[in-house]
């Protein structure tokens, strides 16, 4: 074997092996990045609507967010906070009872607390008789009531917020 | 943060149906950076017969393929079963595991006189072998996938995999020294020719029985505490299982006079309590009675003896490897200097002289590879081991309950302590111990004890990332149809 197709091999090896370092580095990233599109990657401050830079109105689905659907539920805070929830068509249950989609082990949750269900693309939160409420920002939800991307969901400790 | 902020909706993502653009299993990235992990495995193949050989023979390609075949099983397996688990560990799993066959074949070439080298069979010698043992691992992953189809099943056994767990850490302490005993370590039950070493097991068991125990106590543990200097302490009658943990490591220490099972076992439970409970003051706990054991560990082996020295030994070794060089630093000085030939960019693979180094099959495989790749070779293998203990985190951060929370990212830390163990021995900045490195060491029980591991953190990644299904718990699959039912919208199909 020629002394330089060894060294070309050689150190075409160990650039192949950063190759394949940096590939699945970017597998990973495009995975962490999915559906974060809008470049936001961060919480909106507390009480900062996601659109309008004030507290939605409940019941008033920020009108400027239309459009664009919401794609995961991240928690953003509480003992569950960082976990995501990839959307689907199904309604999402939340509460301490072993079988709601998001199982949250919080004193001031119930069993059957609160649920998400999509229709037309707008998610609708919902509480199921909770003894101490679910809020939408700061207001209590009461029926159905729509939400807009990126306004927290809370529940005792936990927050929850749909992200595009 | 205004709407303006985000771009005008680009046409992909309005037109798309909620959910549709997210739930991509990903399983086409999985497979095409396995067949670029295989093309370098291959390449490793080639380039050490070109350079230890001299040509390259016409089989070289044959233990790539076989692995690649395997790995490619497993991706269907995958697809089958896990369809939505993390695309990025199967390939960075499967090309250390290729690495390591390639290096374990290199060392028999170089073992091998001369004049044999050119007919090396490909299945013989310890690389063949650790290709039979992939094989073996590899099907007992997919065995595990098969069976586990929702991590958090592992819970009900919890209290039988402890004591499980316990049982196997125990067995080679009390066997006696000759079915036990290997380079002054006693960790293996050896049978005849055969030789199993259960604290790689043990490590998993241990493992779902802390998670469990953990996800349990933990309300008592993080909310019952003392506030000192700004750290939350907690109770004195809550440190009895860490108390334990750590006595029972300490035994393992002086018994098995091994460091490396024993800092492995118990920095395990400290991180998974620190997991659990989100406190600080575990960790700087777990870390004192760690340091004050091994300590007073060397106190007592310097003075006393008896079941100490051994760590006594390995102690005086690690601090001045060159006294002895030719005697008991032997081992140790002969990897530090494998390292230093590698330098930056290595001997080329095949160019290294791996068989001047005693161990470098298992303990010392990372230095082996090291004079071969030299550092850039290595750092990027180090990404790899990274990278892997990131998506184990990261499925940890993503799944929905807490067992599987604990269970995954003590798994990952677990991994990532474990290399840290290794390769901080044989670089000198720990006393060394005999670990293996995940993936590459020689050795069926390493393999499949890790391999298993990887396929609970598959199991756990896709029970994350499987879009959510019926109005149940996402990783049950399907979902009874009476709840899929329950409160489903109703809606007016118009034509």
């Amino acid at each position: 074997m020629p002394e330089l197709v060894i060294t070309v091999a050689r150190f075409g090896f160990l650039v192949l092996l950063w190759i394949f370092v940096f590939t699945v580095v970017g597998v990973i990233r495009r995975d962490l990045f999915a559906g974060a599109r809008s470049g936001r990657l961060v919480a909106a401050p507390r009480g900062v609507g996601a659109s309008t830079g004030q507290p939605a109105p409940a019941g008033k689905p920020a009108k400027a967010k239309r459009g664009r659907a919401a794609h995961q539920m991240v928690v953003t805070a509480g003992q569950l906070a960082g976990t995501r929830i990839t959307l689907g068509e199904a309604q999402i249950t939340i509460g301490r009872a072993e079988d709601s989609t998001l199982v949250i082990t919080d004193d001031y949750a119930s069993a059957r607390h609160a649920r998400l269900v999509p229709r037309d693309g707008q998610w609708y939160v919902e509480d199921l008789g909770s003894t101490n409420g679910t809020y939408l920002d700061r207001a209590k939800v009461t029926g159905p009531t729509p939400v807009p991307l990126g306004v927290p969901i809370r529940i005792g400790r936990t927050s929850l917020e749909l992200r595009p | 943060m205004t709407a303006a902020a985000a771009p005008a909706a680009s046409p992909a993502s309005t037109g798309e149906q909620p959910g549709v653009r997210l739930a991509r299993s990903r399983r086409k990235a999985e497979l095409s950076l396995l067949l670029l992990a295989m093309v370098l495995v291959a390449a490793y193949a080639a380039m050490i017969e070109a350079k230890a050989l001299d040509t390259v023979t016409s089989d070289f390609w044959v233990p790539a393929a076989a692995l690649g075949l395997v790995f490619l099983g497993l991706h269907l397996v995958i697809r089958w079963l896990a369809p939505f688990a993390d695309p990025a560990l199967l390939p960075a799993v499967a090309l250390l595991n290729g690495i390591g066959v390639g290096f374990l074949r290199r060392y028999d070439l170089a073992e091998a006189a001369p004049a044999e080298r050119a007919n090396l069979a490909v299945f013989a010698g310890t690389g063949g072998r650790q290709l039979a043992w992939t094989l073996a691992a590899v099907v007992l992953a997919a065995g595990l996938l098969a069976i586990l189809r929702d991590h958090r099943s592992l819970s009900r056994y919890a209290y039988t995999l402890g004591l499980a767990g316990i049982v196997l850490v125990m067995i080679p302490a009390v066997l006696p020294g000759r079915f036990s005993e290997i380079n002054g370590a006693k960790l293996w039950i050896r049978v005849g020719g055969f030789q199993i070493q259960p604290g790689e097991f043990a490590k998993l068991a241990l493992l779902t029985f802390f998670a469990y125990y953990l996800v349990r106590k933990r309300e008592v543990l993080s909310l019952a505490s003392r506030r000192v200097l700004g750290i939350d302490f907690p109770r004195g009658r809550d440190l009895g299982p860490v108390l334990v943990v750590w006595l029972v490591s300490i035994l393992v220490l002086v018994f098995e006079k091994d460091l490396g099972t024993s800092l492995l076992y118990f920095g395990m439970f400290v991180v998974t309590l620190y997991i659990a409970t989100e406190r600080v003051s575990w960790l700087l706990i777990g870390l004192i009675l760690f340091f004050g054991g091994a300590y007073l560990a060397y106190l007592l082996g310097s003075t006393v003896g008896g079941p100490f020295a051994n760590f006594y030994d390995r102690a005086q070794i690690w601090l001045d490897p060159f006294a002895e060089p030719y005697d008991r630093g032997y081992q140790l000085v002969q990897g530090l200097l494998t390292l230093g030939t590698g330098g930056l960019f290595g001997a080329g693979p095949g160019g290294g002289q791996p068989n001047l180094l005693p161990e470098v099959q298992t303990d010392f495989i990372f230095a082996g590879i090291g004079e071969e790749i030299g550092l850039f070779g290595l750092s990027a293998l180090l990404v790899i081991y990274l990278l892997i203990v990131e998506r184990g985190l990261r499925a940890a951060l993503a799944v929905r309950d807490s067992f599987g929370k604990l269970l995954a990212g003590g798994l990952a830390f677990t991994l990532g302590l474990q290399v840290f163990v290794i390769v901080g021995g044989i670089s000198k900045l720990i006393p060394l111990t005999g670990q293996t490195t995940p993936f590459l060491s020689a050795g069926g029980s390493s393999l499949m004890a890790n391999w298993l591991l990887i396929a609970v953190l598959l199991r756990v990644s896709d029970g994350a990332r499987r879009p959510v299904t019926g109005g149940g718990s996402a990783a049950r699959p399907g979902g009874g149809p009476p709840e899929q039912l329950h409160g489903a919208p109703t809606e007016v199909i118009r034509p």
